[in-house]
């Protein structure tokens, strides 16, 4: 457990006190070029997770090692402070400096790190043009808008040539179209950056999208590890099967209708065209066991693949055409004799099914 | 500047009568004096009076004590004030209450204290008499003492309060960014204090620029060497009206021309 981590990765056991009842032990390994998602709610330890990363809190127990260097370990009495440490920030609310324009915020990292004037404005430049936000270097981040801010807080955390790179709630702060899409700049860039990626959110659809592995964090510990998938068909905590309780589904959208490849979904969304995703939550898929009346636009008879009790609810994973996750209450299933393998009839009214315009990652 | 909202001006109103009078009074309580001062004034002979040597001389001793007290507040009242917000240590209430009190004691009181503290036999500036020559009070160093010792509370209770009020997460991202504390403190934190910084250097040179009460006890008032404009006002008062007026007339002009440069760039904090 406690051998250095892979040249490049992150390797790390964070334990760490905060005031009498909240106690964080959380164990990382991010291998260079991986994505790892903290997903949890508020309250959780996500925030003292990144400060202790970034070096603003001290562990009290455990390590942090970053492409074989040691920044924290307190068995050894090792600290290294945030300013020496090469970990990148991209801070909740970006946290811009307001008295600075672009070009000086940006400039700001290798100028604090001795970089002469000139040559840190330079670097800076280039990152402004790299991110495409040309023209808007001697703004100030108040006039910038959301998606402005983020490549600024991208270019920032960049420019310092991070061995690795915290995003901290990085779409948090922006209203839904411009969230969809900063998802795909992001996503984009953080394939472009080599080292480990850190992303912390409470938003299960960004650690899905964004993330290669997610880490479910609850009360101050890891309750579920595991890619998206792993994570939504096998959620072991209430939390997770809460937030977990969407399907999303990739498609392509024409005249009201989502082709997924296995399967056409109507939605009420006449005017959306091209690449989209679609969210349907799991409550809003309804169970029947024959054709439903009034021939609703979305029924098709699938299978029971995979069936879960939680309580006073069931949670039901259905096979082809289209997997999706159900739930169901605890009495339904039993009126409905559910079981693995048994033939049922799904509906989804096309009012239920939410559609976003999806922008995939460029490769 | 928040305003209170549409909502609230929806509701709000006619202002009671009452208030309406009650706030005229408190206006005019302000307003008077100068209507006042500016009835007794002789335009005609402003001039001559204004270049005298007297009020020439008052003049710069007032400038330069002024301005030199606010320096030295910068200089050490600006840490104070970081200590204040950021250090927590045992007693911290205490030398906060030992910092605004010069605010509420009566300036005689601390002039008094600086005599017996700083004085030819007082506890340290005995000791530093006898072993220098060097003697603070009846100079210009005990004018500058005593304003600082009045007015620097003025800076350190605003910085301070500025400091608390500063989201610390902007210094933790330029930390992840490679700064150190100095860089974190010449390059973030005082450029995003600056309005309130200003606005405290401000009020603590105006308050410098008026200080009357601890200076003529510590430093008494010796014409040309610690008579300051205001002393000399009250000097003036006793011997030569119209000198009196004309120089609270000045005193009123330079205060007011400050607040008027500084408002629109400086003082949003005010």
């Amino acid at each position: 457990m406690n051998e250095p981590g892979e040249p490049g990765g992150l390797d790390a056991r964070l334990v760490l006190q905060r005031g009498t009842s909240f106690r964080l032990d959380l164990s990382l390994a991010i291998p260079p070029g991986r994505t790892v998602a903290l997903l949890g709610p508020n309250g959780a330890g996500k925030s003292t997770a990144v400060a202790a990363i970034a070096g603003l809190l001290r562990l009290e127990n455990g390590w942090i090692r970053l492409d074989g260097q040691t920044l924290d370990e307190p068995g050894v009495g090792r600290y290294v402070p945030p300013e020496a440490r090469r970990v990148g920030v991209v801070f909740q609310e970006y946290l811009l400096f307001g008295h600075l324009t672009v070009v000086e915020n940006i400039a700001f990292g290798p100028r604090s790190r001795g970089v002469p004037r000139d040559e840190a404005r330079a670097r800076a430049a280039e990152w402004i043009e790299r991110l495409g936000i040309d023209g808007n270097g001697e703004r100030k981040p108040t006039d910038l808008s959301g998606g402005q801010a983020q490549r600024v807080a991208l270019a920032r955390a960049l420019v310092t040539e991070p061995k690795l790179l915290l995003l901290d709630e990085p779409l948090a702060a922006l209203d839904v179209t411009t969230r969809v899409e900063l998802r795909r700049v992001l996503a984009e860039h953080l394939s472009a950056f080599t080292g480990p990626r850190l992303l912390i959110t409470h938003d299960p659809t960004e650690a899905f999208l964004l993330a290669d592995e997610i880490h479910v964090i609850e009360d101050g510990s890891v309750t579920q590890s595991g890619s998206a998938d792993e994570i939504r068909r096998r959620p072991r905590t209430p939390y997770v099967a809460d937030l977990s309780g969407s399907n999303l589904v990739i498609g392509t959208a024409a005249a009201g209708v989502v082709d997924t490849g296995t399967h056409r979904l109507h939605v009420a969304d006449h005017e959306i065209g091209g690449p989209v995703l679609a969210v349907i939550r799991a409550t809003a898929v309804a169970l029947h066991l024959q054709r439903p009346e009034g021939s609703p636009r979305n029924a098709w008879a699938t299978r029971i693949v995979r069936l879960e009790h939680l309580g006073d609810r069931a949670r039901l994973l259905t096979g082809d055409p289209l997997p999706l996750t159900a739930e169901v209450t605890e009495e339904s299933a039993t009126e409905l004799a559910l079981t693995v393998g048994a033939e049922v009839w799904i509906s989804i009214k096309a009012t239920e099914i939410a559609v976003e315009p999806y922008l995939p990652p460029i490769a | 500047m928040t305003e209170s909202g549409q909502d609230g001006t929806a509701w709000r109103g006619r202002p009671p009568a009452v208030l309406v009078v009650l706030a005229a009074i408190g206006l005019g309580i302000f307003v008077l004096p100068f209507l006042g001062l500016l009835a007794r004034t002789p335009w005609g002979e402003l001039a001559s009076l204004l270049t005298g040597p007297l009020v020439v001389e008052a003049l710069r001793l007032s400038l330069i004590s002024s301005l030199a007290a606010t320096a030295i507040a910068l200089v050490v009242g600006v840490p104070l004030a970081w200590v204040l917000a950021r250090v927590a240590f045992p007693g911290r209430a205490l030398v906060r209450g030992l910092v605004v009190l010069p605010l509420v004691l009566p300036p005689v009181v601390g002039g008094a204290a600086l005599l017996f503290a700083l004085g030819r036999r007082g506890l340290i500036g005995g000791p530093v008499y006898d072993a220098t020559g060097l003697l603070l009070p009846f100079s210009i160093w005990g004018v500058i003492l005593a304003s600082t010792f009045v007015a620097m509370p003025f800076l350190v209770i605003t910085v301070e309060a500025a400091l608390r009020n500063l989201d610390a997460r902007y210094e933790a991202a330029a930390a992840t960014l490679g700064a150190g504390r100095w860089t974190i403190m010449r390059r973030v934190t005082l450029p995003m204090i600056a309005p309130s910084l200003a606005a405290g250097l401000v009020l603590t040179w105006a308050r410098a620029l008026g200080e009357f009460g601890a200076t003529i006890t510590f430093a008494g008032n010796l014409e040309g060497r610690t008579q300051t404009l205001p002393l000399a006002v009250f000097v003036a008062l006793e011997s030569d009206r119209d000198t009196a007026v004309a120089l609270s007339l000045l005193m009123v002009a330079v205060s007011l021309t400050v607040l008027i440069v500084l408002r629109d760039r400086w003082l949003r904090a005010l």
